[in-house]
Parts: structure tokens; C-alpha cells; sequence
């Protein structure tokens, strides 16, 4: 933004300047330009607009080439030859005088020289090249005022290539005693930097000194660059955020001269730029966030609400609090703001109130809960900008539940926007959603072809690419995908029978390839019906030659019988002599498979298109007939660049189109390919659609950089804290089940709404309820997940098995079924054998003094040992040290440590103590017991020497788990010859099949220098499902709610009636699932992750195996669970 | 890579009064955003918001008297802190008038003209 501001500020001077300079030209009454604009704003109509600068530009013309003009005069010329070009006239002519007159003039004539060369010329213009000589000399010009020009011209265009060229000029103005040279060559730098960084790598020491330039303004122009260079490499420039944070205390705290202020507010545009910094900088960065939250607050201190400028500045501050690694009182303070804007009667604001919460909905859901009024009144704005964003938000909230509504909304909006940019948008997102959460068959089909019409020709092409995937592919179930296809054959025909005129053309080319492809499976239906319907379809002067191909191969899959041979018999006549080389082509096809059904069947087979098509790139299976054709004396191939080439080198007649349309023909004939028409689309994406490609090409140059996704799908990962507080927010749904409603209307009544409310209010209100339905109640309707929830109903198969093999064939050569252990004290037959300990002796990372210490302890660092190799071990660790003399060599260690177990935690299944690590006299041992909600890990520290332990810390941490000590206090000293426990709570955070915790120890001897030491435990995911006890329809409800899934055949227990029963009862014993309900060869299972992400599993007997299915709203639930069931079954 | 795509300065019948292109266009397209801009800002109410979504970029607009003052920029920058930009650009452009008018010097006196700002924005 300040460039505007600096641009326009620097001009000042020079505009001044005209006054003080005798005899200079002045923008008077009697001025030629003067006339000239006087002229244009009397005239009425464009035509005499035009008719007066034709005139006017050609008196120029004259002028500027006749040898008796003086450079003053050009000067002159040029003016108004620049003002014709701003008014769209083109005035080529004039530009190699303007170049001149920037070579040759006074300082003057040399600025507006310089002025008309930087308005005329762009980037690539050829005749820069002639400016470099003059823009050289001028920068080591002695007068200030031609360096400066040469330096505004640099940064405003200079051709790449000769940047080395004045760079050390540059470079060396850095230092000048003025600081508007420093500034200008700073940021002429900025643009080298923009158009060659590799150019002025070398000086980005130089850039620091910019930055901490005496002069405000050059440090302004310092942080373009650093927000460019942050921007693209955040990780290279975090040692500045303190420098940054600095910068803008002293700008908030008003320590910049008054010069600098707008509406007494201190350079607010600097300040916004600054903002920006710190949240590139912030970003995922706890460490760097930490030190910017004081500034942050008080910068949302400081800005105090009365002026536009500063709610830009609150703006840009609320934007970087909610970017940077989150900060709860910063982001209370946030959320009032952006509840500030969002309620604010100024239109502005309310909009940019949107925004904000449309950018940080995803992490705080509570915040659009809290608004919900605002956003229904804001759906129904007269200003459809207000409208768009309000859409654009509910867009970030749509869940299964409230997917229904969100979309209704959004397709009104389609049907009444005429914005093309709008309506692609759109458009794609209502597909997304449509794709992710339809409830049923019908409606995604009903939305899924308002989307098609609505967004016709003008929509992404991977819309109905993926639309067609989706319904080829398939996906869960091999019935709903038949129910699917059917509804969607159904919608198709009733919609060609009511006129398919008004449909675009994509739709229509959707529409024939599910009619080609499934007509089918709607017994009811007639092929001859849907033939004819597809021979109306090629009547029509609507459809285009392209749609027609599509028709074709549709007709072709379908032409069966009599009736169907002799209809294609008429249309293949009809196209066979097409001028169009594709039509043709499918018309012969057609013409060729209808005879010969044996031929048909095996080039178009029913159903193939779920099988992933082999494609032999090579054409080996041509390699035949290419010997016998070259053995006939045929010509050998050449590819068609090589043919262009040898064309072009014999300067013969011009062949070009024959030697195209080769290849073209070659490709599209192949007619085995059974999804040709959606290849098709590829190629004649290419060709067909000249129009939208030239209407893409006209954007195209608008669009350089493209439109960034600002907002991602994923808000900030890290934040889950507000996510689940947001739980206990409660919205009354009309979806929700009977004792579900109950519980809502109650918190419905807590809610201050006064009692009577006026009709459209409510109306209002049961909108709101239906839109914000599963907003952040989720895991109170149900045990459903926490902030992820990605409840996708049409979900793509996955082509290869996934990770879930990948990672038990990883895990599986480590664990080794060990002989379960349990202290027969603890004895608990529900959970002994799927508890499996892993023990890690490593210290890879430690400091090299340490893993000598280690290495000299106990001889065993960086080796994995499974847990067979720990019991062999233990024993001679501790015999050793002579602590225990246990003669069982199994269990010496638990014997002992056992007893120092707290209270509450005996009596639940534990794992045995497995030895963790020692260091002389210190041994340190853990297990994990099972609580009903809970899983804890308990270590002990044995000192086994007389003298105590002191300054002792330990910290465990963990990728995959949550870890939070029980304890109240740590523990600090261990006393000779005891036990000291420590206990942990342990959630997942991620799950994995074995999920780890690692620690590191740190203490002091009595005697001795500091030490430490470090471990890790390993302990599978099953000791962290506990049973999830659902009714059969509750499972339904959640079932259809879950996105991801895995499928997996088991080995059933035993092969007889009873054979279901008793493996599910094997699976319910060892990994703790619950069992809903068993109904005659299938059963249904639920379990939670601890402590509430539910995990469902479907089982069915299927030849001989257990089928099973599960589903989680967890990504990797399912995986690792499927491979603890494998693991259970197999022990067993 | 830069912020700001295009500033434009119209008439309310569509005439450019001022323009300036931060990007690349040729001819053609230059008089087609004109259209566009001029087709998209005119018609918004004075009740509307000051921000227009333009293609794939968004437009910040102002209105004074007659004149619509445009600035072409990303979706995602900040568009209160572009709104006040032009307010500052016209503020500026008083400056100006308050030394030229009508295209005479009006004023010399660097101090006068100070006080008269002064004056100005005290009523404000």
C-alpha cells in the first residue's frame, strides 16, 4: 500500500517544482494538455472521443518527427501523447521520442522523458534496451535529482538481463549521504529482487543494514523485500523477529517523527506491514510467537476503535494472532475484536468482520456460534459481495449435517450470480461438499445436476470429471453403488425427455456416458428408449461436435438388438461423411460394432470400467503388423516433430494439418480404450472449445500469480484446547434423534433469546438451527472426534491397500508374540496377551560424554530389544548391582516394584515392569495399567545405592501421545536404597499401531557432575481401546457420519455355526470392543480410543473369512486396529 | 509479486480520468478492465461496501463527487488499509489544490498553505 502513498509523495516535489523553475510549462488554461482535457470532458459520445484524439494524435505524429521540433516542445508532445495512451489510444509512434527526449533533455524534459518511457513501455518492451546507456550515465550523475529519476524508472522496469549492468551502481547508492536515494535504491533492489533474486543474492547483508537505517522511510522500503524473502523461505529469516517486534513497539509507542502519522494514527501502512512480517514469522513457530504476543497486545491496545485505519490495523493484527502459534488471552481479545466488526452497523467493517471469521471459523467454531444471527441477516444482504463472503463461510462449516442447507443456499446464490469467476467457484465448492457429505443417492445426484447446469460450461472440467470417477470407480458397497448408477440413468432419462435444449454442453456429455454406461441396471428402461433419446440428442443444433462424440460412443455401448442396429445403422450413415474427423471416426466405430456383437462384448465390456485399464504405451502388440508393413515396403514412422522438421528443410508445399491430424487419429482410434470419451475431453479440451479458451486466455494474464487458497480446508492443527471447549456449545437441531433433541431444547432454553419473538425472527432462528447443526456440538452428540472431522459418505476406493499393511509389515518383523507376564497379583484375564512392551535402550541424540556413560552403564545403548530380550536382560542388570537376588529369573523386578504401585491403580491390568534403562545404582522401570477411561504409565526409579539422588527431573514426550503427570509435584531427590514413582496420563494424539513415549532423565549424585539419561517405552495402540457401548441405531447414525475406513478378510476361529460368535468373542476379550448386536452371519462391534473417538467394525462371513469393516472419524483408527485384530486372532 | 494490479480513476459515465497499470496488459485488455471496472462499481449502492470481488482479484473502491477512485489488488490483502490509501491520495491531491486551482498558482506562501490544511483538517 505505501507505494501508492510513496509514489504519490514523491511526486510532490516535482510537481512543486514545476513552479519554481521560470518558464516551465504550467498546467494553465492556455496549456495544449490543457485544451486538450478541456476538449475531451465537453464532448458527449465515445465516437467524438475518439474522432478528436485521432486528430490530436496525429498533429503528434506530425510534430514529434519533424527535425525543427525543440526538445521542449517534445516535451510537450509527449505529455499529451502519454495522456492519449492512458485514454486506450495507442500512440506507438512516440515512444523512441520519449526515450530520446530521456537522453537528451534538460532535467525537466528528461523527467517527463523519463515519465512517458515508464507510462508507454512495458517490462519486455525491446526498446528498453535503449534506455540502459542513459538510466547508467544518470545514476553517476553528480545531480541529485537525475539519480533519482534513473533510480524511479530502475524500480518501476528494467530489462532482466541487463541488471548486472547497474547493479553496483545501485548497490553503492545504498550508502548515499540523502536518504531518498537509500530509498530508492532500496527499492530498486526490491524489483531485482522480484525479477531475478538469484541477481542480488549477494546482498542481502545489505538489506540488514537497509532495515536498520536511521531513516524510517528506508527502513519501510527495506521490509517490501523482507516480506517477499519471508514469505518464501520463513525458516532463513526468524532472527529478525526480534528486530521486527522492536520496530513496531517504537512505531505503536509513537516514537516515529509526526510526519509519519495519518489521522494521528502512527504509520499505520507500516504498522500492517510489519503485522505481516510477524505472522510469516509466527507461523508454527511457538518459540518465535512467544516473543511477538506483547507487542500483539499491545498493539490491539493501542488501536483504539475509531477510525478506518485503525480496524485495518486491527484487521491485520487479529490475522496474525490467530497465524502464529495460538496464545488464549490474545486470541479472547481477537475474537472481541472481530465480534466488534461483525456487529458494527458500517458496512465495511461488518464485511471485513466476515472475513476474519470466515479465516478463523476452522479453528474456532464457537466464534460463527456466537454470531449466528449476524450471519443469517448477512445471507440475505442486498450486497451480494456480503452475501458471497457470508456463503464462503458457511462453506468452512458445512458438516453431514448441516450440508443440506448450506448447499440450497449456495445454489440459490448460483442461480441469481452472473459472474462467471463467481459461479466457477461456486460451483466447485457446492461439488466438493456435495461429494463429501451428500446424505443420500438422490440428493447428491439432484445436486450434482444443479451444479452441471448452473455451472455449464464455465466450471472446472475436473468437476464432471470426477463426478464420472466417482460413479465408475465406486465405492463402499456394491449394491449402493448399483442404487446410485440407477438413480442417477433415472434423473438422466426424465431429463432428456423434458428437453435437453437449455442443458450445457458438459452436462449433456455427462449425461450420455452414464446412459451408455449403466442404462442397464434400470430394468424398466428400454435401450431403444434411451437410444432414441441419444438420436435427439445428435439432432439437436445445440449440441456440439464435441457433446456428438460423446453421443457416439454412448450409442455405440448400447445398440443392441434390432432396433438398436438399425438406429445405429441410420446415425453411423449420417456421420459417417462428417467433416469433423472425431465424428466420424465414433461413427464408423459404431457402425463396426453394432454387426459384430462378439467384437462389441469384448471391446466394450459392461462393467469394465472398475478395472483399472492396462495400457501398453509401447504399442508392442502393433509390432507385427509394423514388420510385415515395413517388409512390404512401407515407410518407417517418424514422429510428427521429426516430420515437421524435414518438412520445414525441404521448404515444400506446406503439409502441416495432414501431419498433425496423423497422430490426432492415431490416438483417438484406439477403441479398445474403453474410456475414450473422458480422454477425449482431455484432447478436445484442447480443440473444441476455442471460445472458452480464448475467454481463459483473456484472464490468463490477470491471473499470474493465481489466486492463492487463502483459507485452507485445515484451520491451525495444533489448536485443539478452544476446539473441544467449544463441546459444550449447544445448538438446537431438527436432525438430531428424540433424547438427543431433549438435551438440545434444554440448553435451547439456557440460551438468553427472549421468549416471544416475532414470526420472520424465528423463521430466522430455525434457519440458524439448521445451519450451525453439529458446529462444535459434535462430541456431545456423540463420541465423535475432535476437530478434524471429515465425514465423507462417497469416498474413494483406494488403489493400492494403503498404509495398514505397510506399517504391520514393518511393525511385524519387531514384535515378537511375547509370553505374557502379568504379576498373578494383578491377574486379570480380559487384557493379559495383547499387552505388549517394547523396550528401547537408545540415546541416539544424547551428547556424546553421555552415551559413553550410557554405553559404559549397562553395555546395551542403541539396541532394540523385543521383550524377550528384556527379561533375559533385566535380571542381569540387576544382579549386578546386587539389588535383587530373585531366583525366578522371569520376574525379579516386578516382584519387587510391584508393591510401590499406588493405591488406586491395583487392581486394574497392568503390563509387567519392564526395565527401562540404568546408570549405576539408578534404574529406572515403567509399566502401563488399563483404567476404565484411562491409560497410565508408571515409572520407577530405584536407587539402589546408599547415598541419595538429588536435583532430579524427568520428562517424557511424545509424538503420537499427549502426556500429562499425575503427580502433584515432581518428584526431586530419590533417598538411597528406594523407590521413588511417578505417574502419566497418556491419550493418542495420533494413533499407530505401537505408539512410543521418550524420556529423558536428568540428575545429580551425591558425588559428581550433573547427568542424564534417556529412554523410551513403547506400548501397542490396543491398550487404549475401551469398549463403546452404542444401540444398533445409534451405530447406523454414527456409521454413515464416518469418513475413514479400511476393509481387510480375517481368519475366522473355526469353521463351524458357531464360528462368527466365537471369533468376535475372542476379539471382545483381547482388545476390549463391545458387541452390539450379532444377526445371523454378521455382527457389529464398536470400541473407543481413549478417551473418546469411536472406532466401528462390521463383520460378515464371507467364503470361509471374517469380512471386516471399520470406520472411524480418526484417519489412521482403522488401520492400526484392523492390524491388533489380525494379532489377537492369530495368538489366539 | 506486486500488490497493487492497477489503480483507475473514472467518471461516473465510464470516461478515465486516470489510470495506472502496475501488471502487464495490452491494449485491448486495458480498455476491457476499464469497462468491466466501470460496469462492476457503478452500479453498487452507496449502502454497499466499498469492496468489489473483480475476476480473481478484488477491487477497493471510493467514491468522491463524481469520481470513482479504484485500486485493483489480491484477494487476500487487506482492503481497509487500500480504502484509506486512496482516502490518503486524495487527501494529498487537496494539498495540491490548495496550491493550484483551476490551473493558476493559487497559493506560495508554504506556510499559508500549511495553516489552510490545518484548517481543512480540523474540520473534518
Amino acid at each position: 500500500m505505501s507505494d501508492v502513498v510513496e509514489k504519490t509523495l514523491t511526486a510532490l516535489p516535482s510537481l512543486l517544482s514545476l513552479d519554481s523553475q521560470p518558464g516551465a510549462a504550467k498546467l494553465s488554461s492556455t496549456s495544449k494538455l490543457g485544451n486538450l482535457i478541456r476538449g475531451i470532458t465537453e464532448l458527449t459520445s465515445k465516437h467524438e472521443e475518439e474522432k478528436l484524439i485521432q486528430r490530436e494524435l496525429t498533429s503528434i505524429k506530425e510534430q514529434v518527427s519533424s527535425p525543427n521540433t525543440s526538445m521542449r516542445q517534445m516535451k510537450e508532445l509527449m505529455v499529451r501523447a502519454t495522456y492519449c495512451e492512458m485514454l486506450g489510444y495507442e500512440a506507438s509512434f512516440s515512444y523512441i521520442h520519449a526515450i530520446k527526449l530521456a537522453q537528451q533533455g534538460t532535467a525537466l524534459e528528461k523527467r517527463v522523458g523519463y515519465l512517458a518511457v515508464s507510462l508507454f513501455l512495458n517490462e519486455d518492451h525491446e526498446l528498453l534496451l535503449l534506455l540502459v546507456n542513459t538510466v547508467l550515465k544518470d545514476l553517476q550523475s553528480t545531480n541529485l535529482i537525475e539519480v533519482c529519476m534513473a533510480l524511479t524508472v530502475v524500480s518501476q522496469m528494467f530489462p532482466k538481463d541487463m541488471i548486472p549492468a547497474i547493479l553496483p551502481l545501485v548497490e553503492e547508492k545504498l550508502n548515499h549521504p540523502k536518504e531518498i536515494i537509500r530509498r530508492k535504491a532500496v527499492l530498486a533492489l526490491y524489483k531485482f529482487y522480484q525479477i531475478a533474486p538469484n541477481q542480488v543474492q549477494h546482498i542481502h547483508n545489505k538489506f540488514r543494514k537497509a532495515l536498520c537505517d536511521k531513516d524510517p522511510g528506508v527502513m519501510t522500503a527495506s521490509l517490501h523485500i523482507y516480506l517477499q524473502m519471508i514469505k518464501e523461505n520463513p525458516e532463513g529469516y526468524k532472527d529478525l523477529t526480534a528486530s521486527v517486534v522492536t520496530i513496531l513497539k517504537q512505531v505503536v509507542g509513537g516514537k516515529l517523527p509526526m510526519d509519519f502519522n495519518y489521522h494521528s494514527v502512527p504509520a499505520p501502512w507500516l504498522q500492517i506491514q510489519l503485522l505481516r512480517i510477524l505472522s510469516l514469522l509466527g507461523k508454527n513457530d511457538h518459540s518465535t510467537s512467544e516473543i511477538m504476543y506483547e507487542v500483539l497486545d499491545e498493539s490491539l491496545r493501542r488501536a483504539e476503535m475509531n477510525h478506518n485505519i485503525t480496524y485495518a490495523i486491527l484487521y491485520e493484527c487479529v490475522k496474525c494472532i490467530y497465524t502464529i502459534h495460538p496464545k488464549s488471552e490474545l486470541l479472547e481479545k481477537a475474537a472481541k475484536c472481530i465480534g466488534n466488526f461483525v456487529l458494527s452497523q458500517k458496512i465495511n467493517l461488518k464485511y471485513l468482520g466476515l472475513k476474519a471469521l470466515t479465516y478463523v471459523v476452522q479453528q474456532d467454531p464457537r466464534l460463527a456460534l456466537q454470531h449466528q444471527m449476524t450471519i443469517i441477516e448477512c445471507l440475505d444482504h442486498p450486497d451480494l459481495i456480503i452475501k458471497r463472503e457470508t456463503l464462503e463461510l458457511l462453506f468452512r462449516i458445512t458438516n453431514a449435517q448441516n450440508v443440506t442447507v448450506i448447499v440450497e443456499k449456495m445454489l440459490e446464490f448460483l442461480r441469481i450470480s452472473k459472474d462467471d469467476y463467481t459461479t466457477t467457484d461456486l460451483v466447485g465448492k457446492v461439488a466438493e461438499l456435495a461429494e463429501k457429505y451428500a446424505p443420500d443417492n438422490e440428493w447428491f445426484i439432484e445436486t450434482m445436476n444443479t451444479v452441471f447446469s448452473v455451472g455449464g460450461d464455465v466450471m472446472q472440467p475436473d468437476i464432471p470429471n470426477s463426478f464420472l470417477k466417482l460413479l465408475s470407480e465406486g465405492f463402499d458397497s456394491v449394491e449402493e453403488d448399483r442404487k446410485l448408477r440407477q438413480f442417477a440413468v433415472d434423473s438422466y432419462v426424465s431429463l432428456l425427455q423434458g428437453g435437453p435444449g437449455k442443458l450445457p454442453q458438459r452436462f449433456l456429455q455427462v449425461i450420455s456416458w452414464v446412459l451408455g454406461e449403466y442404462s442397464h441396471l434400470s430394468e424398466e428402461l428400454d435401450p431403444a428408449t434411451v437410444l432414441s433419446l441419444l438420436s435427439k440428442l445428435l439432432d439437436s443444433k445445440n449440441t456440439s461436435s464435441e457433446t456428438k462424440s460423446w453421443v457416439l460412443v454412448a450409442m455405440t455401448k448400447l445398440c443392441e438388438g434390432r432396433a438398436g442396429v438399425s438406429v445405429a445403422r441410420e446415425v453411423s450413415e449420417t456421420y459417417s461423411s462428417s467433416l469433423d474427423t472425431a465424428l466420424r471416426q465414433r461413427a464408423q466405430e459404431l457402425q463396426h460394432l453394432s454387426q459384430d456383437s462378439e467384437l462389441r462384448a469384448r471391446v466394450l465390456p459392461r462393467d469394465a470400467s472398475r478395472e483399472p485399464l492396462e495400457v501398453d504405451s509401447s504399442l508392442s502388440f502393433l509390432d507385427g503388423f509394423v514388420s510385415e508393413a515395413l517388409a512390404a515396403g512401407a515407410a518407417p514412422y517418424k514422429p510428427p516433430h521429426q516430420r515437421q522438421e524435414e518438412l520445414a528443410q525441404e521448404k515444400a508445399l506446406s503439409l502441416e494439418p495432414y501431419g498433425l491430424s496423423l497422430p490426432i487419429s492415431m490416438s483417438s482410434c484406439s477403441i479398445g480404450d474403453r474410456q475414450s470419451p473422458t480422454l477425449l475431453s482431455v484432447s478436445s479440451g484442447l480443440s473444441g472449445d476455442s471460445i472458452e479458451l480464448s475467454h481463459k486466455g483473456g484472464s490468463a494474464t490477470l491471473k499470474l500469480d493465481g489466486v492463492k487458497r487463502v483459507w485452507g480446508r485445515e484451520g491451525y492443527l495444533s489448536k485443539r484446547e478452544s476446539v473441544e471447549e467449544t463441546a459444550q456449545v449447544e445448538v438446537p437441531s431438527p436432525l438430531r434423534s428424540p433424547s438427543q433433541q431433549g438435551e438440545a431444547d434444554k440448553s435451547h432454553n439456557q440460551t438468553p433469546t427472549p421468549t416471544p419473538t416475532p414470526e420472520p425472527e424465528q423463521e430466522k432462528q430455525q434457519l440458524a438451527s439448521s445451519l450451525f447443526v453439529g458446529l462444535g456440538s459434535q462430541s456431545s452428540v456423540c463420541l465423535m472426534g475432535k476437530s478434524d472431522l471429515t465425514n465423507q459418505r462417497f469416498r474413494r476406493k483406494a488403489r493400492c491397500p494403503g498404509t495398514s499393511s505397510g506399517s504391520s509389515e514393518i511393525t511385524s518383523n519387531s514384535i515378537v508374540s511375547p509370553p505374557s507376564m502379568v504379576d498373578s497379583l494383578l491377574y486379570n484375564n480380559l487384557l493379559d496377551s495383547n499387552i505388549t512392551s517394547e523396550l528401547d535402550l537408545a540415546s541416539p541424540q544424547s551428547p556424546p560424554q553421555l552415551s559413553q556413560d550410557l554405553s559404559t552403564a549397562n553395555g546395551t545403548c542403541d539396541v532394540d530389544l523385543t521383550d524377550r530380550d528384556v527379561t533375559a536382560n533385566n535380571p542381569s542388570i540387576i544382579r549386578d548391582n546386587g539389588v535383587v537376588a530373585a531366583e525366578d529369573p522371569d520376574k525379579p523386578t516386578d516382584l519387587c516394584l510391584s508393591s510401590h504401585l499406588p493405591a488406586e491403580l491395583s487392581g486394574l491390568s497392568r503390563s509387567e515392569i519392564t526395565a527401562l534403562c540404568s546408570h549405576q545404582s539408578l534404574h529406572l522401570s515403567a509399566c502401563h495399567v488399563q483404567g476404565d477411561d484411562s491409560l497410565a504409565l508408571v515409572v520407577f526409579i530405584l536407587n539402589s545405592s546408599d547415598s541419595d539422588v538429588q536435583q532430579m527431573l524427568l520428562q517424557l514426550d511424545s509424538d503420537q501421545l499427549e502426556v500429562s503427570s499425575v503427580s502433584e509435584s515432581p518428584v526431586q531427590e530419590v533417598r538411597g536404597d528406594s523407590v521413588v514413582v511417578c505417574q502419566y496420563s497418556l491419550t493418542v494424539k495420533r494413533p499407530s499401531v505401537l505408539v512410543e513415549v521418550c524420556g529423558v532423565m536428568s540428575f545429580m549424585c551425591s558425588v559428581g557432575t550433573p547427568q542424564s539419561v534417556q529412554f523410551s517405552y513403547k506400548l501397542p495402540l490396543a491398550s487404549f481401546i475401551r469398549p463403546l457401548t452404542v444401540s444398533t441405531e445409534e451405530y447406523g447414525t454414527m456409521w454413515l457420519a464416518f469418513s475413514h475406513d479400511t476393509k481387510q478378510n480375517l481368519t475366522l476361529m473355526r469353521e463351524d455355526r458357531e464360528s462368527l460368535t466365537a471369533t468376535l468373542n475372542v476379539l471382545k476379550n483381547k482388545l476390549q470392543l463391545h458387541v452390539v448386536e450379532i444377526i445371523g452371519m454378521e455382527g457389529i462391534v464398536a470400541c473407543r480410543l481413549l478417551p473418546d473417538q469411536p472406532c466401528l467394525m462390521h463383520c460378515r462371513i464371507n467364503a470361509g473369512t471374517l469380512a471386516v469393516w471399520l470406520r472411524s472419524p480418526i484417519p489412521d483408527l482403522p488401520d492400526c486396529l484392523i492390524y491388533h485384530c489380525q494379532r489377537a486372532l492369530q495368538e489366539h | 509479486m506486486f500488490r497493487i494490479r492497477f489503480i483507475l480513476i473514472q467518471n461516473r459515465a465510464g470516461k478515465t480520468r486516470l489510470a495506472k497499470w502496475y501488471m502487464q496488459f495490452d491494449d485491448d485488455e486495458k480498455q476491457k478492465l476499464i469497462e468491466e471496472v466501470h460496469a462492476v462499481v457503478t452500479v453498487r449502492d452507496a449502502k454497499h461496501t466499498n469492496f468489489v470481488e473483480f475476476r480473481n482479484f478484488k477491487i477497493i473502491y471510493r467514491r468522491y463527487a463524481g469520481l470513482y477512485f479504484c485500486i485493483c489488488v489480491d484477494v487476500t490483502d487487506n482492503n481497509l488499509a487500500y480504502l484509506e490509501g486512496i482516502h490518503n491520495f486524495v487527501e494529498v491531491y487537496t494539498v495540491v489544490d490548495e496550491m493550484f486551482l483551476a490551473g493558476e498558482i493559487r497559493e506560495t506562501s508554504q506556510t499559508k498553505v500549511l495553516k489552510q490544511l490545518l484548517m481543512l483538517q480540523s474540520l473534518e
